[in-house]
Order: C-alpha cells, then structure tokens, then sequence
C-alpha cells in the first residue's frame, strides 16, 4: 500500500505524481525528486553491460525515519518510484515488485493509446484507478 | 372566428405546436405543409381533417393563423376522442384529452426522444403529455443552430422502446433525462434541416446514409440527428402506442421496435443495422480488409476529424481498444466510431465499455462486469453480437484461465508460446522464467544434479500456477549408442549444442552443468592419478561407459585411439575439446594443469590416459541433463550411472594396479640408473 506513486520521464519530470495524504503532497514530491539521484546512480552503477542485463527493479533506494522509497526503471528510462510507509512493515519485496509490475503494464497501455503523446501528462482514467487500487486507503 | 377557451395546458401544448408549424418564424401563421404534416399525424381519416380545416377557418383565411391552429388542434382532440365535429363542441366538450399525434419515428429520433416521460406529474391527463417545452427554451436553443448536438447530455436516449415503455411514468432507464426535455433541442435541429422529407415511412438511416463520407463529420452530424429530430413533441397514450407505433410505415423503425418489443429494455449503445454498416465503410475507407487492423495513427487521424477534445479521444481509445494492441479490429473500431458519435451528440461517455460495444473475443473468458448502461443483459434478435461478458478493463487484472488451463493440459514440455502484448500471465511468466532459472541453477548437488534439476522445473510451474517454460528438453541419451561409431556421436553432439538453444526462452542448464565438473574430477581425479599409457585399454574402457551426450570426449578418444599418439597430448587436449564446444572447455582446464605436473612425474603415456579419465568425467555432468522428463528417464538415467560408476570402478582398480607396475618399474630403473651411474659423480 503505497503512499506515494510517480511516473517519471527519461528527462526527470514527473508525468505522473499522485500521493495519498493529499497535504503533505509538496514533501512527497520532494522525497521522489531527491530519490531521483539514487535512481541515476543504480543505472549508472552497471556501467558497460547492457541494459538487457541491469534488471528493471532497483530496489530499496533509501529508507528515511518515515517512508522507504523503491525505484524502478524502464528500458526506456522511464521511471517508477513507490514511497511507502516505513510502519507499514508487512510489505515484502515481491509485493513491492508486482506493484511495479502493474503500474508497467498499465504505463504500457497508456503508451499503446495513439492519443498520448509520449511526455505529456499520464491523464488516463485507467491509469488513474489502477493507482488509486495500490495506494493506502487514508483513514 | 369562434371563441375559444383553453385549458392552460392546452394552451401551452398548443402554442408550442403552433411554434413546431412555425417553421417560417412568424410566431403568426403556421406553415401550411406543417400543419398538414400534422394534421396527417393525428391519424385521422383525410376528409376529418378537411373538415376541421374548414371549420377552424383555415380555408377561409388560407393559412393557419395561431387561432385556426387552435381550433384545428382542437378539433382534432374532438375528433379524436370520437366526438362529432362541431364547432359548438369546442367549447362545450369539458375534459377533452389533448390532441395526439403519431409521427415517424427513425431510430435516431427514438435515440434522441426524451419528451415524455417525466411528465407525469403534468396534469390529470392520462396520456401522457409531452411536456411543452417553455418558449424560452426553445428559445435559447434555438440560436444554436450551428451544431445539432445540443441534446441534453445525459445518458444516451433510450431507442423506441422509450414510446412504448413509457406507461406512465418516466422510463426506469431514463431517469437521468432532465426536465430539459430534447424537445426543444429536437425543434431546432428540426427547423434548420429541412433537409428531405423525413415523413412517416422515412427510414431514417437510410435516407440519409452513407452520409457524405468520411471527412467532414459536421456535416455527419448534420444528418445524423437530423434523422432523429424527425419527432415533433409529440406523445402517445399508452393505449394508443402499439396500434400507433405499428402504423408506423417506416419498415426499419418497425423491426427495430419490434425488436425491441422483443427484447424488452434495450441497451442505448446497441449499433444498430444501419450504423454499422456505415462504420464498415468507413472501416473499408482505411483499410480494406475487414478483418485486418486500422493502426493507431490512422485511427488517430480519423478521430481527430471528429474535434473532439483529445483527451475524449484518449478515453474513448481506452475503452475500445479492447486487447491493448494499439491497434483497432472491425469490432473495435465500431465501438470508437459508436462513441464518438454518441459523444457529439450530447452523451457523456461510460466508464466502461458497454456490453453491446465490446468486441467478441473467443478464447479469453473472464469474470462479467455488468455495464452500468444496460440493466437487461438479455437481448434476442440484436444484429450486434452480444459477447461474453468480459471485463472492460482488459489489461492486467485479470486472469486468463482458459490460457492457463490449455497450457497445462497439455503436459507436453514445449517452450510456451509468448503473447507479445503485455499481460497480466505475460508478465508472471517472465517473471517466472527469471526466477525459475534462478532457481534451477542453484542446487547442483553432484548426486542430485539431474534430479535436482528436475524436480525445480517440476515445482516451478506447478507452485506458480502458471506454465513457465520447463528446462529445454535435453538431448534424450540413445543407449544404443553407447558402442557406437564417432560418427554417431558426432552427430549427436553436433545436434546437442544447437538443443538447448533452441529449445527454450530459458538459458537454462546447458551451460551450468559443467561447473560441478571440476569439484567432480578432482574427487575421482585424485584416485586416478596414475595412468599407466595403456593406450588400448584407455580406448576400450571409455567406450564401455554408457554413451554421454557429451559425445565429444568419445571421439576425441577414437580420434587419439586412431592416431595413438599420447605425445601431443597436451595439445590434442585443448584443441579437440574446445572444438567440442564451450561447455568443455572448463573442465578440462584443471585437468591441464593437473596434466602438466604429471608430465614432469611420469610417462608420457600416462598424461593421455589421465586426458582420458578426465574427459571420460567431464562427461559425467551431463547425465543431469540427459536427464529430462520422467520417472523412466530417470531411471534408466540411474541405471546408466550405475553402470558408469562400476566401469569407472573397474577402470580404477586396473588405473591402480598399473600405477603398481609402473612403480616397480620406475623403482628398479633408478636402480640400473644408479648402477650405471656410480662414475658419473665422481
């Protein structure tokens, strides 16, 4: 159960941020921009093998005191962040990675429809609801 | 001009008949051919309604002033209601039911008819009345004539069924239609097309379709509910609804009411007949083979035509792009077109596709969602297939069980073919196939390799649930090869290295094998070290192990059989195997290096037979592979190490025992040596 969710394009903006506490929302935007620089770093670090090679989860990128923030990259450098609550400590990795999963999926789709234009904001409703299914139902 | 008293819902019903005959706007004389028209609606037989042009002064005056149109309209009521047609009675009837007047109706007029029913509460008149719409709406609509599309936007109209179902309150469906009543939308598209005479025994589509093709979608909205504006306000009573509607001469609007008066509610998204005939030609105008795809840049191009805001555009692709594939099939393309159209005219798009939009689909069959628009599942007769329910949301979250199932009925191990379109069971399946192998590389137990292998590949698909690829099938061992010819073997080992490449989307074993080798020769390694260059022994023995599919290490064996030459040895060693491919070439490294040692110790002989022992045990490894699918290969795979071990075992005792000769043999050389040599170091 996510508290933050964002599709981030290969130039580092956001085309889609969505998060859950909807106060608060400037410091999860914060969170996912400065988790942007670990996300570079992974894809650097596997340096001159192929990206067939780097696997797309990446992982754990940081914990802090709150929140854990998991990264995901695309082949395309497209990039998927999920921020999710550090007491929630039910979530296992393998939840974690089919959460990444689905927003894959659903992202592909959204790239399948010939009126998106690739940069533009994700606007899909199908889009939408998937999110809103994965994210933490606030109290 | 007689008097004449109204009731002020006559009044107001009346006025705004006098407004639809207005055609001429003159808010003074209705148009002759109009009110005729009308007149003709009201069923009655002509020379009534000669009459009641006569009476009401219409004759004399030779047009319909607003007071004639009243009398008319009430003498029409009069007659209507059986009444002799006098002019006393005009005043003197109390009670008189309001006028009623049947029309054509076109399917596109049912779609877009909203006048009655939520007018119950209109007055105490049976019938139920269409509510007049006010002047001021008609009013306000009016000015916008550009675009026909100004019906109420709300939920899509209800087909004919909505006259009939109608009794008397406001249609179940319906509910959504605002007090706005289309009526006054309808006036207007009415008034401005005056495009054919879309009279009773219009029909509706096909008077005007094709419409002028593809390009101008404006002027395709014009037609279209033009078509459909053919109804006047008019309403029914519930009585007379059936004999009316069956009077109707148009022969489309009867099958379709009778279709529907079959069918009971009717789904508001159904295409009908007409439409997607009209979709199919314009399918054909993109791409001519019905059953190919429109790509979604020409679908792009096409639906942008229609100017519709793209982000509609964007919704209305994600609900007809049914399988995700970027591309639109016959059926797909139908639901797009169907949504647009609806879209323009008013209708607020579903959030889900419709049923009677959604594409039939054969082998995928998932949980129904039932569409909000249609309540009644059940149609007879519909022209447009009605599929299995199917989720509208088809991308990942649902299973695809019939997919599953077929896969795992079929307990063949094969490489499962891929969908290339992303799914849910897509994706889990790579998932799989990256994990399974993961798994299946890890345990490499030396006595449990093959079995090892085996049972993860068994598990793997079964705990999942899901058919990932098995490991390639192996090469199946030929133990009638087991003496055979190099040829054979070479062969064999020609055909097994391209097996595992091609046999799976899984690099799974082939190349893991080999890395227990060396933790495997150096054990028997180090009991065989001695090899006592009995060539002819070495060439026999490993041709009685049980043939390997690592069949290079055989003909390297006939190859140095036949040249006999254990001095080369060390250069045969490297250039046979790794032309044997590179799953030897691990293995025989240490046993090199090993090799090389030795040649400082002993014979030259012996350095061969070691190679021997070595790649007779290289070819150890590949028992796991051989071993595949069953309980009998594994078996007769347990049987065939169980052979290996006892020549093996064989072989070892005739290793030591020459290790013994050779020992004597070196022990008294060094004494002749020492003998011989007593003057050398003096």
């Amino acid at each position: 159960m996510a508290v933050c969710i964002a599709v981030i394009a290969k130039e580092n903006y956001p085309l889609y941020i969505r998060s859950v506490p909807i106060q608060n929302e400037l410091k999860f935007h914060y969170t996912v921009h400065t988790s942007l620089d670990v996300v570079e770093e992974k894809i650097s670090a596997v340096g001159k093998a192929m990206a067939d090679q780097r696997e797309l989860y990446l992982g754990l990128l940081y914990p802090t005191e709150d929140y854990k923030v998991y990264g995901y990259v695309t082949n395309s450098k497209v990039k998927f962040v999920i921020v999710v609550d550090s007491s929630n400590t039910s979530l296992r990795d393998n939840e974690i990675r089919s959460m990444f999963r689905k927003l894959h999926n659903s992202f592909t789709d959204v790239m399948c429809n010939p009126f998106y234009n690739p940069g533009d904001t994700i606007q899909s409703k199908a889009f939408d609801s998937m999110v809103t299914a994965m994210m933490v139902q606030a109290s | 001009m007689e008097s004449l008293t109204l009731t002020d819902v006559e009044q107001k019903y009346y006025s705004d008949l006098f407004v639809y005959c207005d055609t001429d706007n003159t808010k003074k004389v209705a148009s002759n051919g109009k009110v005729l028209d009308l007149f003709r609606a009201a069923q009655l037989p002509s020379d009534v309604v000669l009459q009641i042009t006569e009476l009401c002064g219409a004759t004399r005056l030779g047009h319909f002033g607003r007071s004639q149109f009243y009398i008319a309209l009430k003498l029409i009521a009069v007659a209507q209601s059986g009444l002799p047609l006098r002019v006393e009675s005009l005043n003197s009837v109390k009670d008189l039911p309001l006028p009623r007047f049947v029309v054509a109706k076109n399917e596109q007029e049912a779609r877009h008819t909203a006048m009655y029913p939520d007018l119950e509460n209109q007055g105490p008149y049976q019938g139920v009345i269409p509510r007049p719409p006010a002047r001021g709406q008609v009013k306000k609509v009016s000015p916008d004539t550009t675009s026909p599309v100004v019906s109420p936007h709300h939920s899509p109209p209800t087909s004919p069924h909505a006259w009939r179902k109608h009794k008397r309150q406001a249609s179940g469906g319906n509910v959504e239609r605002p007090p706005v009543v289309v009526a006054g939308a309808v006036w207007t598209p009415f008034r401005e097309s005056q495009s054919g005479p879309v009279v009773a025994g219009d029909g509706m589509w096909s008077a005007h379709s094709p419409p002028p093709v593809q390009e101008s979608w404006v002027s395709l909205k014009d037609t279209y509910p033009p078509s459909s504006s053919k109804l006047p306000p008019m309403h029914l009573s519930p009585v007379q609804e059936n004999s009316s509607i069956r009077t109707v001469a148009s022969v489309a609007t009867a099958n379709e009411i009778q279709r529907q008066s079959s069918s009971g509610y009717d789904d508001p998204w159904k295409i009908t007949d007409e439409q997607r005939q009209y979709y199919i030609n314009q399918f054909k105008t993109i791409q001519p083979d019905l059953n190919g795809f429109i790509p979604g840049s020409a679908a792009k191009e096409f639906f942008t035509k229609s100017k519709l805001p793209i982000l509609e555009l964007s919704h209305i692709w994600e609900l007809s792009d049914f399988d995700k594939d970027g591309a639109l099939t016959l059926d797909e393309f139908c639901a797009a077109f169907h949504l647009v159209v609806a879209r323009k005219n008013g209708y607020d798009l579903p959030e889900k596709l419709p049923e009677s939009l959604m594409p039939k689909l054969i082998d995928l069959d998932d949980s129904a969602e039932v569409p909000d628009q249609a309540p009644d599942v059940g149609y007879s007769g519909s022209p447009v297939e009605v599929t299995p329910n199917k989720s509208p949301m088809p991308s990942l979250n649902q299973t695809w069980p019939d997919l599953n199932q077929g896969n795992e009925d079929t307990a063949i191990v094969h490489p499962v073919p891929i969908r290339m379109t992303p799914s849910k069971i897509h994706m889990q399946e790579m998932e799989l196939k990256r994990t399974g192998s993961g798994k299946m590389a890890s345990p490499y137990d030396k006595s449990l390799c093959c079995l090892g292998c085996r049972s993860n590949s068994g598990t793997s698909p079964e705990g999942l649930k899901v058919v990932a690829a098995p490991p390639p099938p192996p090469p199946r061992p030929n133990a009638s090869h087991s003496r055979s010819s190099s040829l054979d073997m070479n062969r064999n080992f020609a055909a097994h290295p391209t097996g595992p490449q091609q046999s799976g989307v899984v690099a799974c074993p082939p190349a893991i094998p080999p890395r227990p080798l060396p933790t495997q020769t150096s054990g028997p390694h180090s009991g065989h070290r001695s090899d006592e260059g009995l060539a002819a022994h070495s060439t026999t023995s490993p041709q009685q192990i049980p043939e390997q599919p690592n069949f290079a290490d055989f003909s390297q064996f006939q190859a140095f059989a036949a040249s006999d030459q254990p001095n080369d040895d060390g250069e045969k060693h490297p250039e046979s195997l790794p032309a044997k491919g590179s799953i030897m070439a691990p293995p025989p490294k240490p046993v090199r290096r090993r090799l090389k040692s030795e040649d400082e110790l002993q014979d030259e002989a012996l350095p061969p037979k070691s190679n021997v022992i070595a790649t007779v045990l290289a070819t150890l490894p590949s028992i796991p592979r051989s071993v595949g699918k069953d309980k009998k290969a594994i078996q007769a795979s347990i049987r065939r190490n169980k052979e290996t071990n006892t020549v093996l075992a064989r072989l070892n005792s005739e290793l030591q025992q020459q290790l013994k000769d050779l020992l004597e043999e070196r022990i008294s050389l060094e004494v002749q040596l020492e003998q011989l040599r007593p003057f050398s170091h003096l």
